[in-house]
């Protein structure tokens, strides 16, 4: 019997088991794919919104500033990239500019500290490449850029750490009510608990449905993007959104912490809880609607592109609290859901604890290291790790400089890799402008290995997804010989 | 350290250029590999007709890469593997790593830029659809099947008629898969004609010029596409849609040279070839490095590659033996009209020519029946008549040293294509 299960291992409720793993409380994460991080919280604009685009008084707002304030902290605390680069919203005509004033005077509201509204003479000097119909914008010293894999996954790690327990490729099919608590039923047996957290990001509304007595309704708005390869860095340097005006809501364009520019998303609202397939006219419009904000933007450089659907609420609010006895929810977590997601841990973790009376954890760790990139060493601390571990001399992803050292690490690690994307979100081993076209053998060598399985059951993010077949004339030859 | 001369890759490109040097004189050279053995990307070629040109008989790739293997240990030329070059900067400090001597700094009097190239992955393509498991660059499937032995699927469809798409088109086929379609983008292939013939005609693979993916169907592994016609414009055109059924698309579309470190050091690029911009000595826009192979503009044949790099070799060995100094010359630019692409090399000092000097170009469409002309200051010095040229094949025009002895003053050479 555990305490508390959470549904969904995305930022939310790793996030929720983070702050939960403060307590003494027994936890228990249930994930339907194969690792965390692999629905929205993985196909998103990778973004820390400074606050003011809420609506003040919404606990969107509330949970927004609250978390972007918490991220530098954490991400220190936790060893996840972020990089409080600054946002701009963009006014691309004069008559729009009252809308311009309106979210200013709304992120006022919101308590957003250091919103100026800047002419077009400070806006080319921030954005040399700013379109030449920007007029003015709105800054935001305090917006920032993240990595949302490094970030869930240092969520998960940590709450592992403390106790937490993980159970992947479980899929969660009813909820029923008993005398003490819930019982779960999944693919992979039942588990009980006295309380559920609902943290199932498109699929929030089927679980709350189940089980409340008002329902709500999610749809799956999905969001195209594209991103560019490193020898676009530099082109944009702060995050470029675009004043929601007579060219309708726009696309953002932004640096990424890993020295890419991403460009999206679009917002088109789909049926489908898992149609992430981009579409021509998806990525047309994305294109497109970049031009509007950013002049002659390098889409060459595109690299790979990728659509991610996010939980829109029909009152476009998060819902987070109690709505029906011992079952929570975190539902509606659409952006600023990344941004917010510290913040809704804390909320969350602090409602149970206050109903259930979880008392904190002596031996709570706070902290935790993110898999070492030996770049960021000098020369010397470099070279005495390779005399320690010879793989950190050895670069496996040769666009993103990866050595074998991290993929180890990040196969060995709690929760540690078992797929070639999950490789791929920890390390970035596969994620630059060769899109893993030399590394991808190397990489399913080394997991085939580490994890003692044969290579034709390594697959590209779990069960289906073998990326081999079978084997050659040749191979089948020498394998039955050898047998 | 210091070496005389450091080689940037030991794939055809890199062992070609280091016999070359030695055969010049030069001894202390060192050539850099990041793979685990020499060769390069001929290992995965097992394949024949290399070595027509060069040996005048078919080779496999690593027939060929080994008698090059063969020519650098006889030598003694000395070579690391599985050593990644991290940086280069522009006065020749390259920083190497490998797991015995760790990160590194040597020193170089001449370098030779011998990276090759790498394959255009599907983000540049922006095929719309899904992201499953299944969908390979042919380079890779190549990997797979001919090192690791694997198959990376049985039902096949390839994007792009590329020479490594062709050829897995065929190997594919002789390992039991069943390759459907090959869709070509452009009006033209991309590959060799010989490759459409041997690997697609001789077993019935249709190929569909004019013809792109739309659309990837499937959630964990591919499950078909959908391969429509385009217009003039490359815009795919509604209604034209077909699906296939297949468990595995195979990429094919094209080779970029891979110049990240050349970029870094401040070599100038050519924004045609994204290859470096060389003279006629191979030579960069830095004086004593060279630039050959795939990494200066992508080959066709490797026998051009050996031939390239053996004159940088030879180029970088006078470099170093005239004292590592840039001497002063005197660039005739070459210019090009009628269809040329681009030219290797761009500028030509005829002191710095032998008897003769090979102008390669690619063109930038098919073309019939054509006069290919070389003009010296409004002279024309040399002509061909040539029935058809593709972008899939490389053409060279031969310059020589007496064209430009009669041409003392000449202040630009032209490449010129015109109707027969």
């Amino acid at each position: 019997m555990y305490d508390v299960i959470i549904i969904g291992a995305g930022v939310t409720g790793c996030a929720a088991a983070r702050w939960l793993s403060r307590y003494d409380a027994h936890v228990c994460v249930l994930e339907k794919e194969e690792d965390v991080c692999c629905g929205t919280s993985k196909a998103n604009s990778a973004i820390v919104h400074a606050g003011f685009d809420a609506e003040n008084g919404s606990l969107m707002a509330k949970l927004n500033v609250r978390g972007s304030e918490m991220m530098e902290a954490l991400s220190k605390e936790l060893d996840f990239s972020y990089n409080r680069c600054g946002s701009l919203v963009v006014c691309l005509s004069e008559e729009d500019r009252p809308k311009l004033q309106a979210l200013y005077e709304n992120g006022l509201q919101n308590g957003v500290k250091g919103l100026e509204i800047i002419d077009r003479k400070r806006l080319v000097e921030l954005e040399p490449n700013v379109s030449d119909d920007a007029v003015a914008a709105l800054w935001a010293p305090t917006g920032a850029i993240c990595c949302p894999f490094e970030m869930t996954l240092a969520f998960a790690e940590n709450a592992a750490q403390n106790g937490v327990e993980f159970c992947f490729d479980t899929e969660v099919q009813s909820l029923c009510r008993t005398g003490e608590g819930w019982v779960v039923r999944t693919n992979n047996g039942a588990f009980r608990s006295r309380a559920i957290v609902n943290a199932a990001g498109v699929y929030a509304d089927v679980f709350h449905n189940a089980v409340c007595e008002k329902p709500i309704h999610i749809t799956p708005r999905r969001g195209d993007y594209c991103l560019l390869d490193h020898s676009a860095e530099g082109f944009v340097r702060h995050t470029v959104f675009q004043l929601p005006g007579k060219f309708g809501k726009g696309v953002l364009v932004s640096p990424t912490v890993h020295g890419n520019v991403i460009v999206g998303p679009t917002a088109i609202d789909i049926t489908d809880r898992e149609g992430t397939n981009t579409t021509a006219a998806g990525l047309n419009e994305v294109v497109q609607k970049a031009g509007l904000s950013m002049k002659n933007l390098p889409m060459r450089q595109t690299i790979t592109s990728f659509a991610g659907l996010r939980a829109h609420e029909d009152g476009h609010e998060f819902l987070i609290g109690e709505s029906a006895q011992d079952f929570f929810d975190c539902a509606g977590i659409e952006s600023p859901g990344l941004s917010s997601a510290p913040a809704i841990g804390e909320l969350v973790a602090g409602m149970l604890r206050k109903k259930y009376g979880f008392a904190e954890k002596r031996d709570f760790v706070a902290t935790r290291k993110g898999i070492l990139d030996p770049k960021t060493l000098s020369t010397e601390a470099w070279n005495a790790l390779i005399q320690r571990e010879p793989a950190y001399g050895q670069i496996i992803c040769r666009c993103e400089s990866v050595t074998e050292g991290e993929i180890l690490d990040a196969i060995r690690r709690p929760l540690g890799a078992k797929s070639l994307d999950g490789v791929k979100r920890r390390t970035r081993a596969g994620m630059g402008r060769c899109q893993a076209g030399f590394c991808s053998p190397r990489v399913m060598e080394i997991l085939s290995r580490e994890r003692n399985v044969p290579l034709s059951s390594i697959t590209k993010n779990g069960a289906g997804s073998e990326l081999i077949v079978g084997v050659t004339k040749d191979k089948y030859a020498e394998v039955r010989d050898e047998a | 350290m210091k070496h005389d001369l450091i080689i940037l890759g030991g794939g055809p490109a890199g062992l070609a250029a280091a016999i070359a040097a030695y055969d010049a004189g030069l001894r202390d050279i060192l050539i850099v590999e990041r793979d685990r053995e020499l060769g390069g990307i001929l290992n995965q070629c097992i394949h024949n007709g290399f070595g027509l040109h060069t040996f005048k008989e078919e080779l496999t790739g690593p027939e060929y890469a080994a008698r090059f293997i063969a020519g650098v240990k006889e030598r003694n030329i000395p070579y690391v593997l599985n050593t990644m070059a991290l940086h280069v900067s522009p006065d020749k400090q390259v920083t190497l790593m490998n797991r015995t001597d760790g990160v590194q700094t040597v020193e170089a009097n001449a370098i030779i830029l011998a990276m090759g190239c790498r394959e255009r992955a599907r983000g540049a393509l922006n095929i719309p659809g899904y992201r499953p498991a299944g969908i390979y660059s042919a380079g890779t499937a190549q990997r797979l099947v001919n090192i690791e032995g694997f198959m990376p699927g049985r039902e096949v469809v390839i994007l792009g008629s590329g020479d490594i798409g062709l050829i897995m088109a065929r190997r594919l086929t002789l390992e039991g898969a069943k390759v459907k379609v090959v869709a070509e983008l452009m009006p033209y292939s991309g590959g060799l004609k010989r490759n459409i013939v041997q690997c697609l005609d001789d077993y019935g693979i249709p190929l569909k010029l004019s013809h792109t993916v739309v659309d990837i169907r499937g959630r964990k592994r591919v499950e078909g596409v959908t391969i429509a016609a385009v217009d003039a414009h490359n815009k795919p055109i509604p209604g034209t849609e077909e699906d296939y059924d297949c468990d595995t698309l195979l990429l094919s579309c094209g080779l970029i040279p891979e110049n990240e470190l050349s970029r870094e050091m401040g070599v100038s690029i050519n924004p045609i070839t994204n290859g470096p911009v060389v003279n006629e000595s191979l030579e960069t826009s830095i004086p004593g490095v060279f630039a050959a192979g795939n990494v200066l503009h992508v080959h066709d044949l490797v026998d051009f590659v050996s031939e390239e790099a053996g004159a940088a070799g030879r180029a970088a060995a006078a470099y170093v033996q005239a004292g590592s100094v840039d001497a002063e010359r005197h660039p005739i630019p070459v210019r090009f009209e009628g269809g040329v692409r681009y030219t290797v090399p761009s500028t030509i000092d005829p002191a710095f020519i032998g008897e003769s000097l090979v102008v390669r170009y690619r063109v930038g469409g098919v073309m019939k029946n054509r006069i290919v002309s070389a003009w010296m200051d409004g002279e024309q010095v040399t002509k061909k008549r040539r029935q058809i040229m593709a972008p899939g094949e490389m053409e060279e025009v031969k310059l020589t040293k007496a064209m430009f002895d009669a041409h003392p003053d000449c202040k630009e050479v032209l490449i010129r294509i015109e109707e027969a």
